[in-house]
């Protein structure tokens, strides 16, 4: 028997049970994009069917980390640029918990761009949404490593000299089996979207779009978007990671010249996920390693049994 | 040389094979009933370079590297000349029988491989060898090994020889042999174990040096162990199954064994792209309700600082291996120092806690590692086992007895879903995680899955449903409930000290130590006590919370108080006198730095010299001694 309860429970799961009782008073803005994102996770949760206790969001800091005092469910709010490491090892303890992890451009792309690029290429089965909204929010608006070449800020007063990152290409290129990006200005696509990625057995990173009227005025509200998958100006396969590569540069490259293209740029789907490729060379349990410390019956190993010998 | 001890020292290059022969040797000999300790000296490259390890044996127990050596086989560096790739290191080959003659003994042994090393190029080797009543057998190793087909094998080469002139009987090491070698290497490895054996028969007199191989029994089974396995095995019996890791010597050693052993048990470790990942990786694997740790050397463990304080302000448990190597910086990777414990001790922003546990010997290694993980998870708090380069290489036999204990994987105040159900909660559901009021600070945890346990852990303040809250009130009860844990923490330890006390009950004189220098210390307490010096020793292995009581009476009880440790601003000296606040004039420090650990007869100098005869100057310029300073301030370098 489980010890988690909450796990693979077969039953309707209403939206509102996301919503806290006691809803905290809101941190963020009004008109910001990241109520944008919690609005379309609670609607794509459901859809999935998993329930606030089996579900673990796992946080960076910054602006979008403050996603956890919104959304009811098991969270972990950790340090600035930290929340895949936590998360990715919370699924290889519990496979069986959904896991979420999310955080801002700054925290994803810049502060945690190692483990960005590290959790891609492992193809944890995960789901990673970064609020990318083109600049440092909770710190008061300071370049972000997605701001556009030339953005003024107070640390960059000459506007800055770099050329942003590619997010999409550079998921792609590190080895993530689900890419895609939306904005809040398009709840509808955004929840599709996530429901698709926390469907996707590996590593699924969506690049969102969360405007900032706080910090980034003149930066786009995100609309007039078109979606990829759908528009018939795009003739366009998913699965052909040529295809993909060439169409993230191109939405990369536009987002600076101020259209908005979102989507689902990749997806691979019989890549299997870490989990079980560390099954397939018997370097991890076929059973959650967290229920066996609930199991009674379980004979835990002693080290004189098992290594002694050779010291002998 | 009529030592009732052999040392033997085996140098050659690195990458000469120089540790397995060396640990098969010190096993043969603790089969054969003698207590063995091994010590090595290497340098932080694969190829070239000059290494050597010890071997101590003696019929009595040992503890320690000796006072010099005895007995040298020198190999001659077979690296280092490699004129394929056209690299020459000038004449390296002749290092590890030039470099090593300045520690051998009188009357000691040399055996060399006159294949590779011509005693013409050492400057005044026969005046050098008649003077110190040497016993010089060269030897072409290198040729006999040829004609077997593989030149590595000139180290069994080498132990045959070995065993000829010291009596230690053939089939001891055949026997290890035999079982420590895959089949088509065992045979031509016997052939030539023999021929190198009989051909010293043959050719030299054998009988001419004095040599009593000590013989001894022991009254139980021995395991032949370093205090890296004893950590390992001391997690594992704690039910840890969960490593991540990055590489740094020396902490390799423990998450190499952990790796190893950890598939057969179910278990996961995982090598990750930085040091920050691996801590980071521990704390969600131990929040999803496994047990976890990491762990690394300075270097890295700086690195881990932030996710160190995120693990106790949302009282994750976490187990933590710190195994130092002496810095800064880089420092030199493969060298003993203890000078990380304030790093240890003080890292991570604001007023957060944790617990630090310091093993002296390879039994305290597993004790302590076992400790650390009993605290981290009763309590919900990072455990800290500290140690280092000296403690995690060194081989010694320990009794078999010792590991043969229960398994404890128990997780403390870890809810199960029917004890949630009686646990308070908001009226959304929300269970209340970081309770106020609650007995030694610790507030039941549930684990993600749980039905009805969700809760939101933060690195942010929080309240009890664990949302951020920046109240007042709030923050005070939390930090205070949070703080109390290592009052309780402290009680736990007194009642089952992990202190170690050695030498006369009474005394006049005290030496305060911690860590790896135990077992070297404790060999020079009994020199001085020998000798008619009355002093005792205290090894202190808890470092956080401090046993303040314990070491204070320790202080009180006698006149003058060394204190040992390997580092140069005395960081354990002014550990003690910030945790006791006085005392500051009866303490006095011996400390050495230079990359190699204390022989006894340093510290039995060092005492004598300092403590005794209160000459206030250093015996010899490789230690440092630092008089008695002030109370005030924290720093105790005393300048
Ligand atoms: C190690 C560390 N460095 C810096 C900070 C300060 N800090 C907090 S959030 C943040 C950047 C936030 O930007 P982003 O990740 O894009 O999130 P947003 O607020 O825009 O959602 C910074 C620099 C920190 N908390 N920790
Ligand atoms: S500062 Fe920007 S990102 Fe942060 S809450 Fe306000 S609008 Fe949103
Ligand atoms: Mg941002």
């Amino acid at each position: 028997m489980s010890a988690f309860s909450a796990i693979g429970e077969e039953r309707e799961i209403d939206r509102e049970e996301y919503t806290p009782a006691i809803e905290p008073q809101p941190t963020w803005c009004p008109g910001c994009g990241d109520f944008g994102v919690l609005k379309s996770l609670k609607q794509a949760l459901p859809e999935v069917g998993r329930s606030p206790d089996e579900t673990l969001l796992v946080t960076g800091i910054g602006c979008s980390g403050k996603l956890n005092s919104y959304l009811d469910s098991y969270g972990f709010h950790t340090i600035h640029g930290r929340s895949l490491p936590v998360a990715r090892a919370a699924k290889l303890a519990n496979p069986d918990l959904e896991v979420i992890a999310a955080g801002g451009d700054g925290d994803g792309y810049g502060i945690g761009g190692n483990h960005f690029m590290h959790t891609a290429r492992e193809n944890h089965d995960m789901t990673y949404i970064v609020f990318n909204n083109e600049i440092f929010g909770l710190t008061k608006g300071q370049t972000s490593p997605t701001s556009p070449k030339g953005h003024k800020s107070k640390t960059q007063p000459h506007g800055s000299a770099k050329t942003p990152i590619r997010p999409l290409s550079l998921s792609l290129t590190s080895g993530a089996s689900f890419v895609a990006r939306t904005a809040a200005v398009n709840p509808n696509q955004a929840r599709d979207i996530l429901a698709q990625a926390m469907e996707h057995d590996g590593f699924a990173h969506i690049d969102f779009l969360t405007q900032c009227p706080t910090w980034n005025k003149d930066a786009r509200q995100y609309v007039p978007y078109t979606d990829i998958n759908e528009s018939d100006d795009y003739d366009f396969d998913p699965t052909d990671r040529a295809e993909a590569q060439r169409l993230m540069r191109e939405t990369e490259d536009k987002l600076y010249e101020g259209e908005v293209l979102t989507g689902v740029y990749y997806r691979e789907d019989d890549r299997p996920s870490y989990g079980q490729e560390k099954r397939d060379i018997g370097e991890m349990p076929d059973e959650a390693l967290a229920e066996r410390y609930f199991d009674d019956d379980y004979e835990w190993e002693r080290s004189y049994d098992m290594f002694i010998d050779k010291h002998k | 040389m009529a030592d009732n001890e052999l040392i033997w020292r085996i140098a050659g290059g690195s990458g000469d094979g120089i540790a397995s022969t060396s640990q098969n040797f010190a096993k043969a000999l603790m089969r054969a009933g003698l207590h063995v300790f091994t010590h090595r000296h290497y340098p932080s490259r694969i190829r070239g370079g000059h290494t050597y390890v010890e071997v101590r044996a003696s019929a009595d127990p040992v503890k320690s590297r000796g006072d010099g050596y005895n007995f040298l086989l020198a190999l001659g560096d077979s690296f280092a000349r490699n004129p394929q790739d056209e690299a020459y290191y000038g004449n390296e080959e002749i290092k590890p029988l030039s470099e090593n003659l300045d520690e051998l003994r009188e009357g000691g042994v040399i055996i060399y491989d006159e294949g590779l090393v011509d005693t013409d190029d050492i400057p005044d080797f026969d005046e050098r060898v008649e003077e110190n009543d040497w016993h010089v057998y060269p030897l072409d190793l290198r040729g006999l090994a040829r004609e077997q087909g593989r030149e590595v094998m000139r180290n069994t080469a080498g132990v045959g020889a070995t065993c000829a002139i010291t009596g230690i009987k053939l089939e001891w090491i055949e026997e290890l042999m035999r079982d420590a070698m895959p089949e088509k290497i065992l045979e031509p490895n016997l052939e030539i174990l023999e021929t190198a054996y009989d051909s010293v028969q043959e050719e030299y007199d054998t009988d001419a040096p004095d040599i009593d191989l000590p013989e001894g029994e022991h009254d139980e089974d021995q395991l032949l162990m370093s205090g890296s396995d004893a950590i390992a095995y001391g997690a594992i019996d704690e039910g840890c199954r969960f490593i991540a890791g990055y590489p740094m010597t020396p902490w390799t050693e423990v998450f190499t064994i952990m790796s190893k052993n950890l598939p057969e048990l179910g278990g996961i470790s995982e090598q990750v792209e930085d040091e920050i990942a691996a801590a980071a990786l521990a704390i969600g694997a131990s929040h999803a309700g496994a047990k976890a740790m990491s762990g690394s050397s300075g270097g890295g463990f700086a690195l881990m600082g932030e996710p160190l304080g995120l693990a106790e302000m949302t009282e994750t448990p976490l187990v933590l291996i710190e195994a130092m190597r002496a810095g800064p910086s880089t420092g030199m990777p493969t060298k003993p120092e203890q000078a990380d414990l304030e790093h240890v001790l003080y890292t991570s922003q604001g007023d957060s806690q944790r617990v630090v546990f310091a093993p002296g010997t390879v039994q305290e290694a597993y004790d302590h590692a076992r400790k650390a993980f009993e605290v981290a998870y009763d309590y919900q708090i990072p455990t800290i086992v500290l140690y280092d380069q000296k403690l995690s290489g060194e081989l010694t036999n320990v009794p078999e007895s010792h590991f043969d204990r229960d398994p404890n994987p128990g997780m403390g105040k870890t809810l199960t879903e029917a004890e949630l159900e009686d646990q308070p909660h908001t009226d959304d559901g929300q269970f209340h995680r970081f309770q106020h009021d609650v007995e030694d600070g610790v507030t039941p945890r549930s684990v993600p899955g749980q039905k009805g346990g969700r809760y939101l852990a933060t690195g942010n303040e929080h309240n009890p449903a664990g949302h951020i809250a920046e109240a007042p009130d709030n923050r005070i009860a939390q930090m205070d409930r949070r703080s109390q844990k290592l009052a309780a923490i402290r009680e736990n330890l007194d009642s089952d000290s992990l202190l170690s006390e050695h030498g006369p009950d009474e005394a006049d004189y005290g030496i305060l130590t911690f860590g790896s220098q135990q077992g070297t210390v404790e060999e020079a307490v009994d020199r001085l006590n020998d000798g008619g010096t009355s002093v005792k020793l205290l090894t202190v292995g808890e470092l956080m919370p401090y046993p303040r009581e314990q070491v204070a009476e320790f202080i009180e009880s006698v006149d003058e108080v060394l204190v040992v440790e390997m580092n140069a601003s005395a960081q354990f000296r002014g550990l003690t006198q910030k945790e006791l606040g006085q005392y500051g004039e009866k303490l006095s420090s011996l400390l050495k730095y230079n990359g190699n650990p204390f022989e006894p007869r340093e510290i039995v100098e060092g005492f004598e010299t300092n403590i005794v005869a209160g000459e206030g100057d250093s015996p010899d310029h490789q230690t440092k001694f630092v008089p008695p300073a002030e109370d005030a301030g924290a720093s105790a370098a005393g300048d």
